[in-house]
């Protein structure tokens, strides 16, 4: 087997592993909650009577391992069953919630990712003049700004005073491309400004660190231009921490943008979270840990993978 | 009528002045608050409804957890969406009447035991069915049932029989309640086919609009149904709830013209709000009240003397100025205001008095040790200030008061109704025999001060079934003093509901029942563009 493809499988059943591990800690941290689900639904108006029904209904009185693996069977064949406290089926709304979570982090990545890696491109070529110093003062401070500050900024200029663009990031089926895009453009313009930074100065540092080495003299005294230079040698070693950081920040768009969410009113998955959360509806709560755990999980292993790819010594190990 | 009166009454009837400031501006040219209020009336009610176009409401108090399901509904989008395609038996409008709406005729019996209730021919559900009485009992035995966990369980369970015959629905009470029609317009109540027993979260009633889009925590949209029974409601083609939890994206959706109204504007952003370009801010005063609420049987509560020092010690002027922002009025350690029916005003307001309150803490013979108030900031909003202004009054008098914060989560079920001492609120009902029926008779679920009183209790009892307004208001008005003198109730303050809307809204009338026109604003209210 060629050594990429075993590496690549090995992370990958790893990832595997971790997922399991995940769903255990899920799953018996909601059990040793106290009281079980039957007594969340039927709260204050439980009898003992019902709560036996219903625990005889909904399989509580089976061991505790065969209802782990019930569940996870399910989770695995889209089956995560129904939300206590509206009987919505969970795959359903939770597919449409991450389907617009999935839809801003992607926009969002997309602009911001070029952009930044781009902007640290240009930050390490004018190192210490007036374009790094510029790109760096502006993305730390948008950086620097919570969230909902930039949120309400730009809320406030964009759709109060000017009206350019929706106040309301609200997004429903059947909804055009065309006007999708132009009712989340606000939110995309405030996760912009909070993930620029981070990847930016990143790409910076790492590109600064490879200009010291002595083939980036070599291409120099090759009479390169120093973009070129930085483009062609100094960028592709650069990658595997470049790749890290990019993906924590793509990690963060679609699992850490609640307070965004609340903001533009875009029904996303941490708003769904948070509802559940506070409804102490425990299927939800284990479907969405389950989710996040894997959105993080899976974007670390590419992450891995991308860095093994970029760099032939992870490529090629003795 | 002068052109200045004129155009001021033309600006108060599209909203874009509040009643209050038109009745002020009309009496400086000398007209009088009785005859302002009058042509008021009037002509809001000659400005013609607009068809057509679509309204939106951007609301707070939505979930993704919210169900369709009318037995279930908790907060505010669950409650305006159930009235936009749901219809009971029979409203209560603005000025506390009945509006016979499923119900077209009601009688009782002299004792007020027995109730028909005439159902109206030719009411036609979403989808196309006609509703029936046997309908009517259906809906009202599910609510009767536990394992509905209905919200209007307390209202149904005094119903000992219910019966379908022809058109007429008979329902015969344990004990005589004039006030039953006014239970049956609670908002759980709406008619369902079936009773809604088979699928109470189909969505399906006799209402203005049919749902459309049911996303819960995100939107509702409807259609209007085009074989509704009243053509005087329901003008907007389409209708849509938005649900926008933070105050300021919703404040902005409104000044950015993406919603038409709101509910729950933020008291402290009323003043900026006013100067804002196309909006008006409505605030309507309700029933619903901001308490603090002591334990009658438990020490040191459990003594009159000091629960009267601490009633004497609180300033509620200082409340209603500084919590409320000015929107609301003063409460009066009882829970009925003018906004009930059979409401008595001559029942003297109590003021902040320190020395009164030093002697009464005093004669109480407390030993000093602190008294301890539990609070949560979501208690009502301003809990914490409230409560920290309330320590400074107590202190000024002599009263150790202290206070203890709570988390705001499992405060409704780890303090309030166990502690001793702790803040609260109402919402309040539409009659006085409900609210004091909900919280402060002696066997009530909800008698969070433990008030216990046997010649209470027989009064309330011998009211609700008195027919004769003079005897009752009489009744009422006894309770209402041995509430305020005996009970454990501190009322600070009765809130109003401040709520905005653009100008391009027409047909806004303040109901004091609830929220957006007690649920009918995007129903009964109009587009003019």
């Amino acid at each position: 087997m060629h050594p990429v493809v075993k590496l690549v499988t090995q992370r990958l059943a790893l990832g595997l592993l971790l997922m399991l591990a995940v769903s255990a800690l899920i799953f018996f941290g909601v059990e040793a909650l106290p009281g079980d689900t039957a007594q969340a639904m039927l709260g204050q108006s439980a009898t003992p009577e019902a709560l036996a029904n219903l625990r005889e209904k909904m399989g509580l009185n089976e061991p505790v391992l065969w209802r782990y693996g019930h569940w996870l069977y399910g989770f695995l064949t889209g089956d995560m069953g129904v939300a206590l406290t509206n009987g919505e089926d969970i795959a359903k709304s939770v597919g449409a919630r991450l389907g617009n979570t999935l839809f801003l982090a992607f926009w969002a990545a997309l602009i911001s990712v070029p952009l930044a890696i781009l902007l640290g491109l240009l930050a390490a070529r004018y190192n210490g003049r007036w374009p790094d110093r510029l790109i760096s003062g502006v993305t730390l401070a948008t950086i620097s700004l919570p969230e909902f500050v930039a949120g309400y900024l730009v809320l406030y200029f964009l759709a109060v005073k000017l009206q350019l663009l929706p106040a309301m990031s609200m997004v429903f089926p059947g909804m055009g491309v065309f006007e999708r895009l132009q009712a989340i453009m606000l939110p995309v313009i405030v996760l912009v400004m909070v993930v620029l930074a981070h990847m930016m100065r990143m790409t910076r540092a790492a590109i600064l660190n490879v200009m010291q080495s002595d083939y980036i003299e070599t291409a120099k005294l090759k009479g390169l231009s120093p973009l070129t230079v930085i483009w062609r040698h100094a960028f592709p070693n650069a990658i595997a921490p470049v790749v890290n950081v990019v993906m924590l920040n793509l990690a963060y768009l679609v699992v850490g943008v609640v307070v965004v969410e609340v903001v533009f009113v875009y029904p996303g998955m941490g708003q769904y979270l948070v509802d559940h959360v506070t409804k102490r509806d425990l299927p939800v709560v284990q479907a969405c840990g389950m989710i996040f755990a894997a959105v993080y999980i899976g974007l670390n292993i590419l992450a891995d993978v991308v860095s093994i790819l970029a760099n032939p010594r992870l490529r090629h190990p003795k | 009528m002068s052109n200045e009166l004129n155009y001021l009454l033309a600006r108060a009837a599209r909203g874009l002045m509040s009643r209050r400031e038109f009745v002020g501006r009309a009496g400086a040219l000398g007209v009088s608050a009785a005859l302002a209020s009058t042509l008021l009336a009037s002509a809001a009610r000659a400005e013609e409804p607009k068809k057509g176009g679509l309204l939106r409401a951007g609301m707070q108090g939505g979930e993704s957890t919210n169900s369709l399901d009318p037995a279930l509904a908790a907060s505010e989008v669950p409650f305006a969406v159930n009235m936009i395609w749901g219809e009971m038996l029979v409203d209560v409008n603005a000025k506390g009447e009945i509006d016979y709406r499923i119900a077209e005729e009601v009688s009782s019996s002299p004792d007020a035991t027995e109730w028909k209730f005439k159902i109206r021919k030719g009411v036609e559900y979403h989808d196309g069915k006609t509703v029936t009485a046997d309908d009517v009992v259906a809906t009202l035995k599910r609510h009767t049932d536990e394992k509905s966990q209905s919200g209007a369980l307390g209202i149904v369970k005094d119903i000992i029989d219910m019966k379908a015959e022809g058109d007429m629905v008979t329902l015969k009470l344990a004990s005589g309640n004039a006030d039953l029609p006014f239970l049956m317009a609670d908002y759980h109540l709406i008619i369902q086919p079936g009773g809604g027993i088979e699928n109470p979260t189909a969505g399906i009633g006799a209402g203005p609009y049919k749902i459309v889009a049911n996303e819960p925590g995100v939107r509702h949209t409807f259609e209007k149904h085009a074989n509704y029974f009243d053509s005087t409601i329901g003008h907007a083609d389409n209708v849509e709830i938005i649900v926008i939890n933070d105050s300021t994206a919703r404040t902005s959706a409104l000044q950015a013209g993406q919603i038409h109204m709101m509910n729950r504007v933020d008291p402290k952003i009323v003043g900026l709000l006013k100067g804002a370009p196309g909006i008006s801010i409505q605030a309507v005063a309700g029933r619903g009240h901001y308490v603090f609420i002591m334990h009658c049987d438990k020490a040191p509560f459990d003594n009159n003397d000091l629960r009267m020092a601490m009633k004497l010690s609180i300033n509620r002027q200082e409340m209603v100025d500084k919590i409320l922002g000015g929107l609301g009025s003063l409460g009066n350690d009882f829970p009925i205001n003018a906004a009930y029916p059979l409401f008595d005003d001559t029942i003297p307001q109590r003021e902040y008095d320190a020395a009164a309150a030093a002697e009464a803490y005093k004669k109480s013979g407390h030993d000093g040790s602190p008294i301890v108030l539990q609070v949560a900031a979501g208690a009502f909003p301003g809990a914490i200030e409230a409560a920290q202004l309330f320590q400074q009054s107590a202190n000024a008098a002599g009263i150790p008061l202290e206070i203890k914060r709570e988390p705001d989560d499992g405060y409704w079920s780890n303090v309030w109704n166990v502690a001793p001492f702790c803040a609260s609120y109402w919402g309040g009902r539409p009659v006085q025999d409900q609210m004091y029926s909900t919280a402060y008779l002696s066997t009530a679920d909800w008698n969070d001060t433990k008030f216990k009183d046997p010649k209470f209790d027989a009064t309330l009892i011998a009211a609700r079934a008195e027919l004769d307004q003079v005897k009752r208001k009489a009744e009422y008005s006894e309770l209402a003093n041995n509430l305020r003198d005996n009970g454990g109730l501190i009322c600070p303050m009765f809130n109003d509901f401040v709520e905005a809307k653009r100008d391009e809204v027409g047909g806004w009338q303040a109901d004091p029942n609830g929220e957006l026109m007690n649920g009918r604003a995007l129903a009964k209210c109009w587009l003019n563009t």
